[in-house]
């Protein structure tokens, strides 16, 4: 009945709205004379107005005053920055110089990005960071999703503070472990000294300090996880366990060949989105040392980037590090909202 | 743990004591395993806050003396440290609410806007994606990419220091520049965020009101004032929230666009990170101290509206 309607509505509308006049976003609450076009234009307007609508469908006019705006805006600080940055790049724009010089534009940044170690080891730190955060992130969130999803009591509070750190600022949180790896007093030192271990300098010996702070950083955010994975496993029917119960899977069979297969989008929208924070660890590693330079063996392209810039006041080499780091997310990203396209869920 | 588990916790009748003696009885060896490690992982998580809280709370020497996670003892205890930060901070958080409240409800009333119009209305749906995969994928831009651009747009382009000028001659600093940026840069990056969040809602909406009410010949604006706003407010409270503590726990866009500590202007977030660094080594109670402090409201928000946010960071 519904989709009868709906049919005989789509058929008299666009001729209905002939007559109706272009924009007359009147009912009750009209602003009157700014919706009136002057009267020669009418016809090619309205025929302008019928061609963009078989084109774009019959709301499109319409519906982009709510939408156009704000895309344009956004479209101008996210899209139109990023090209312009890929422009500074090009250029040898440093120091007190007030804008770029754009008219002579090379590589040479990108050069010498390849040539400078201090860039490399930040760019295969920023690809351990991301590899073993998320993965280290989503083992520890399912592991947590898994056990809530028990049918628990008190699941809400136990929730509750898995998310807690989510919560807390990178700021904040950087004070928390920054304390805990303290070589004399923290508790990092205090519990593996109990096991008769270190004391261990966490945040001052090169091979381990970006261990370290993965750790912190899995602390943060493996809640987030959780409960990603906890609305995935919600959102699979309860007959699939018993199913496998009947087949006499053991527990653990059932998760690993039933369930745990069926959260792979749960999986691959959490992984995007921690790769993503991950990039973000700017924040900690700042607060960490309360300046540009992040304790030796911890430098990440998001830390040399704006160190680059904004310490050392190259502009355009620091730009050319923000496309690399601009590529590595894309190249996360692209992939990812093919695929939700792919399964409509845009 | 094969055995199968108790997933109904008793009818609606039963006393709590009544309830509380059959869970016992039904507890097995596997659910106590369950519940330990829960519990484990309870204090993983808290153990650092917790430690934090505690320190904030000790003098010099009962930091030393006890363990970084004991309370201090009568003699090591000090409000002092929260004295200083309160002192040091008190300022940035004026500073962090004046941009992170207006930046958070413009943010979010644009992405109720801006989620409406690629949702509700029909078009074709090949641009609608394209449109949305363009704003979605904004959510994940490291904003190391704009920054560089960003500088130069607000320092040569639009120079708000001196198109405020009428401001400055009331009398406020013109260092308030740099949060009326702010608030500016936060509601452009926090569109896309914000309309996916939305758009999320808006795509469970029933359609069978908003069809009648276009037949009965309601503009789209008429139908966002009249039936999809008043039907958005779980979102705006989810959206809110998020937004709120994201905005106020930012740093990069602080440090760029204000960039000094000692600024008037200077947000709290700016004016912690520096907290209780000095030639002789680390105050660690004052840090702790300012880092309680300067959590305080998204803390607040959080033990609010806990569901809120974990429906936010979910979406």
């Amino acid at each position: 009945m519904l989709d009868f309607y709906r049919h005989l509505y789509r058929t008299i509308r666009p001729a209905s709205e002939d007559d109706d006049e272009v924009r007359a976003d009147g009912g009750v609450v009209s602003d009157g004379p700014a919706a009136d076009p002057a009267e020669p234009d009418r016809d090619v307007t309205t025929r302008l107005k019928e061609r963009l609508d078989r084109r774009f469908g019959v709301d499109f006019i319409e519906s982009s005053v709510f939408w156009l705006p704000p895309f344009l805006l956004m479209g101008l600080f996210v899209y139109g920055a990023v090209i312009w940055n890929l422009l500074i790049s090009l250029t040898d724009y440093e120091r007190f110089e007030n804008a770029p010089d754009y008219s002579n534009l090379d590589f040479e940044m990108y050069t010498r990005a390849l040539a400078d170690s201090g860039f490399i080891d930040a760019a295969v730190n920023t690809l351990i960071l991301l590899i073993l955060f998320t993965a280290g992130t989503l083992a520890i969130g399912l592991i947590l999703a898994i056990l809530i999803d028990r049918g628990i009591r008190f699941e809400n509070t136990f929730r509750t503070i898995y998310l807690l750190p989510m919560s807390l600022s990178f700021v904040v949180t950087a004070q928390f472990w920054l304390w805990i790896y303290n070589y004399n007093n923290g508790i990092a030192n205090n519990v593996i000294g109990t096991f008769g271990f270190g004391p261990v300098s966490w945040l001052g010996n090169q091979d381990i300090v970006l261990y370290a702070i993965i750790f912190a950083l899995m602390w943060q955010f493996s809640g987030y996880a959780m409960v990603v994975y906890l609305a995935g496993l919600r959102a699979i029917p309860t007959e699939h366990y018993e199913a496998a119960k009947v087949d006499g899977a053991s527990t653990l069979k059932m998760y690993w060949r039933v369930i745990i297969p069926q959260l792979k989008g749960a999986t691959i929208s959490a992984a995007v989105v921690l790769m993503v924070f991950g990039m973000k660890a700017f924040d900690f590693l700042y607060s960490l040392v309360g300046g540009y330079r992040p304790p030796n063996g911890a430098d990440i392209l998001a830390t040399k980037m704006v160190r680059e810039a904004y310490a050392n006041l190259n502009w355009a080499y620091g730009s050319a590090i923000a496309i690399v780091l601009f590529a590595m997310a894309l190249s996360v990203i692209g992939p990812y909202l093919v695929y939700e396209y792919r399964r409509d869920n845009l | 743990m094969s055995d199968a588990e108790p997933r109904t916790d008793g009818g609606a009748t039963t006393t709590t004591t009544a309830r509380l003696r059959r869970t016992l009885d039904q507890m097995t060896a596997g659910d106590a395993g369950l519940y330990v490690v829960l519990l484990f992982a309870a204090a993983f998580y808290l153990v650092p806050i917790e430690s934090g809280l505690v320190t904030s709370f000790k003098t010099g020497t009962a930091i030393i003396e006890t363990a970084p996670f004991a309370p201090p003892g009568p003699s090591g205890f000090t409000f002092e440290k929260w004295q200083t930060a309160i002192d040091a901070l008190l300022r940035g958080m004026g500073n962090s609410l004046l941009y992170a409240v207006p930046a958070t409800v413009i943010s979010a009333s644009v992405g109720s806007i801006t989620a409406y119009g690629l949702t509700i209305p029909t078009w074709k749906k090949s641009y609608k994606a394209l449109v949305l995969m363009l704003i979605i994928a904004g959510i994940f831009i490291p904003y190391q990419a704009v920054l560089v651009p960003l500088t130069q747009f607000w320092s040569q382009w639009v120079q708000l220091d001196q198109l405020l000028s009428f401001v400055w001659a009331l009398g406020i600093n013109n260092d308030y520049a740099g949060i009326v940026e702010l608030v500016i840069t936060h509601v452009a990056y926090g569109i896309p965020i914000c309309t996916l969040l939305f758009r999320t809602y808006y795509k469970t909406m029933s359609d069978e009101m908003i069809e009648s009410a276009r037949l009965d010949g309601a503009t789209l604006r008429r139908v966002y004032r009249r039936i999809v706003l008043p039907l958005s407010g779980p979102m705006f409270a989810v959206v809110l929230i998020y937004q709120f503590t994201q905005i106020w726990n930012d740093l990069l866009f602080t440090l760029v666009l204000v960039s000094t500590e000692s600024s008037p202007a200077a947000p709290v977030v700016l004016i912690l990170a520096g907290l209780g660094t000095s030639m002789e080594g680390q105050d660690f109670a004052l840090r702790m101290a300012g880092a309680f402090f300067a959590a305080l409201p998204t803390l607040a928000v959080y033990i609010l509206f806990g569901e809120e946010f974990a429906e936010g960071v979910a979406a």
